[in-house]
């Protein structure tokens, strides 16, 4: 589904990714971490067509398109989404009216009519069920006055509303306490199907004890240094990301 | 034949300067006695406009908004009419149901207004309403007290304009919804003046749009409105401004308040008119008074849309309200000066007043002045402002869910400006200014 090929960024002429290879198959969870600094968000960000990093180099395909040439939206109408780290307040828009616009365009963009308003709050209550987030969305503006935690849900439930091919998890689990946590990875699981596919960014390896993943790649200085199965996640999180960087850099 | 005419009167015009045709007119109409009872007073006028002249840039109340290149251009002080033009369907509001008063080049025209009887609603043009009480009691009450020389001028020498009046106790049932078009074939200099009269405990909603016809010629309109609003009368107005570039307009709203009373103005602007200058004056004359301010002006190409407001709490235990939020693009000015007295008998006077900018055009300005003056000790009064961009973050999150670039910044524009439409009483103006953001913002 998702091929990364020599991938090159830098953001104000600092190189930050130096040469990314991944390939990310459906119905498969991949975890990316690594210590600060060593690109994981630039990875998300890149993906999701942020502007303030420039590709230098190498290829991104989502299903054999290049998504490198397409604008934030066309991204995400392919099916990117990118669950940001830090959700944007937006005071005056509302929750409702934001998923709508997003929701019907990107439907307008595979051909689809717009959904009835009645079919589309159903969907509202249905997802946010699945993702237990009950935060009372409509006449509130977007995540203004939510909690930290209540942002994150919400990014999932944006997650399940839109059902992206490629979700991208850039530190969903920082600063979450251990039950939003679990609830937000509860909905992360329940969303899995063999269609879909998720790009989990974490620097801790307890979001994984919850989102279990196929694959665990270690990103360090812009490569992925190491990759393996689960048992990698446990294997840093004992010796810690020094092992690696000793490993790479001797 | 037509075209000899037109040739002859750009000869008079550029020979004499706007100024000097506007007092020698005035003047003759005076010695005439063409104007009746309102002589004396419009002699005063002259000799204060005279005294005057237009303001330069030198004066404070107009350092940003130069009204010199306009002024110093060649005018006809008579409009040569557009025939057949439909051009007042221009701002027509989707679903508003409405009594319409339609005033072309200033005059009332009966042939587009709904012209029905309304029990308890006096609509006519000014010059049927000289002999009424309420109109000898109230022209010039208020608004020549202030020292913007376009009021004097403008008692000195209009030409025509609207008289209401809402009678005692009449609540309307339908809005009064007034269009002032711009239709003249000749670069024409218009003068109209209106007074409305809310009696007690009236209740109406006025609503004025300005347009302009594809056809007409550059115009400046010197435009004063007194309203009276009475004891325990509630007046909602608005104005929406989509007129076209070549139509310029100086508007002085002078408002008085009695005991119990409310008044709540809705001052939209949009791209088009190219020289737009509101002077809004609220007195809250009384005690136990609320006035409400509230204002959206979106600016593009090179327009100024310069909106001074007074708001004048002359009596105790009255509340202000003022709200404008200003969205410059391209190489457009905004200005907004908001000033606010609260006189030394105005104890626990509750005033707030807020300003928020947005430039969107990298070249676009906005020159904004908040004033208070307080004389008295026990009042609350707060006011801000800030200035500010699009939020590229906030941008790029609404993109990143798929919603377009254009999309994405139309939703905030309409965040923006929340503030201010949530506000409005009428919802289907609301969706129709609404609708005007959208379509303004490039």
């Amino acid at each position: 589904m998702l091929s990364i090929r020599n991938l090159h960024a830098s953001v104000e002429d600092k190189a930050i990714l130096k040469g990314l290879d991944l390939e990310v198959k459906a119905g498969e969870v991949h975890a990316i971490m690594g210590p600060n600094g060593s690109g994981k968000s630039t990875l998300g960000n890149v993906l999701a067509g942020r502007e303030d990093y420039e590709v230098t180099e190498g290829e991104v395909l989502l299903d054999g398109k290049d998504l490198l040439e397409l604008s934030p939206e066309d991204r995400a109408r392919e099916g990117v989404f990118l669950a940001f780290q830090y959700p944007v307040e937006i005071p005056g828009v509302s929750n409702i009216n934001f998923l709508k616009t997003a929701l019907n365009e990107i439907r307008a963009y595979k051909g689809l009519p717009p959904l009835e308003a009645r079919e589309f709050l159903n969907r509202v209550k249905e997802k946010q069920k699945l993702v237990e987030f009950d935060a009372k969305l409509a006449n509130r503006s977007l995540n203004e006055g939510f909690s930290g935690g209540e942002k994150k849900r919400n990014e999932i439930f944006q997650l399940a509303m839109l059902e992206p091919k490629l979700g991208i998890l850039d530190e969903t689990d920082s600063g979450l306490d251990i039950d939003a946590l679990r609830i937000v990875a509860n909905g992360v699981n329940q969303l899995r199907t063999e269609n879909n596919a998720f790009v989990v960014i974490t620097h801790y390896q307890r979001l994984l004890e919850y989102i279990v993943p196929d694959f665990v790649h270690v990103l360090y200085n812009g490569r992925i240094v190491r990759s393996g199965t689960k048992e990698l996640a446990l294997e840093l999180e004992e010796k810690g990301y020094d092992w690696i960087k000793e490993t790479v850099d001797a | 034949m037509l075209d000899e005419v037109a040739a002859d009167t750009m000869i008079t015009q550029t020979s004499d300067s706007l100024y000097t045709q506007l007092i020698k007119t005035a003047g003759e109409r005076l010695s005439s006695g063409t104007t009746g009872s309102l002589d004396e007073i419009r002699k005063q006028a002259l000799e204060r406009f005279k005294a005057a002249g237009f303001p330069t840039v030198k004066n404070e109340d107009w350092k940003y908004t130069n009204i010199q290149p306009l002024v110093n251009q060649p005018y006809a002080l008579e409009a040569e009419p557009i025939s057949g033009g439909a051009a007042w369907e221009k701002a027509r509001i989707p679903d508003l149901d409405a009594y319409r008063v339609v005033m072309v080049n200033g005059q009332y025209s009966s042939e587009l207004s709904s012209d029905e009887e309304i029990p308890g609603l006096q609509i006519m043009p000014i010059e049927q309403a000289f002999e009424r009480l309420c109109f000898a009691k109230y022209f010039t009450a208020y608004a020549d007290k202030t020292d913007n020389p376009f009021v004097a001028l403008n008692t000195a020498s209009f030409t025509s304009g609207l008289f209401i009046e809402v009678g005692k106790n009449t609540q309307l049932q339908k809005p009064i919804h007034i269009i002032h078009v711009a239709a003249s074939a000749n670069p024409f200099f218009s003068q109209t003046r209106n007074l409305y009269v809310m009696g007690a405990f009236a209740e109406a909603e006025i609503i004025e749009s300005f347009v302009t016809d594809d056809a007409a010629e550059r115009s400046l309109s010197n435009h004063v409105t007194e309203i009276m609003v009475r004891e325990n009368a509630k007046l909602q107005h608005y104005y929406l401004q989509v007129a076209g570039e070549q139509s310029n307009y100086l508007n002085h709203t002078e408002i008085h308040q009695e005991k119990h009373s409310l008044y709540n103005n809705y001052n939209c602007s949009f791209p088009g008119a190219a020289f737009v200058r509101n002077n809004i004056n609220v007195r809250l004359g009384d005690s136990e008074v609320e006035s409400h301010l509230y204002g959206i002006a979106l600016t593009a190409g090179s327009q100024l849309v310069d909106n001074h407001t007074i708001v004048d709490h002359m009596k105790p235990n009255c509340e202000s309200y003022e709200w404008y939020k200003n969205i410059t693009q391209d190489t457009s000015t905004a200005v907004f000066n908001g000033k606010i007295f609260v006189r030394l008998d105005a104890q626990k006077t509750n005033a707030f007043q807020q300003n928020n900018n947005m430039l969107i055009g990298e070249k676009s300005a906005v020159y904004t002045k908040p004033q208070l003056e307080i004389f008295a000790d026990d009042v609350k009064c707060s006011h801000g402002c800030t200035i500010g961009q699009f939020d590229n973050e906030a941008l790029f999150y609404l993109r990143a869910r798929g919603i377009s670039e254009a999309q994405a910044r139309i939703l905030l524009i309409h965040a923006f400006a929340f503030d201010v439409t949530s506000r409005f009483a009428n919802d289907t103006v609301r969706q129709y200014v609404e609708h005007l953001a959208e379509e303004g913002l490039q």
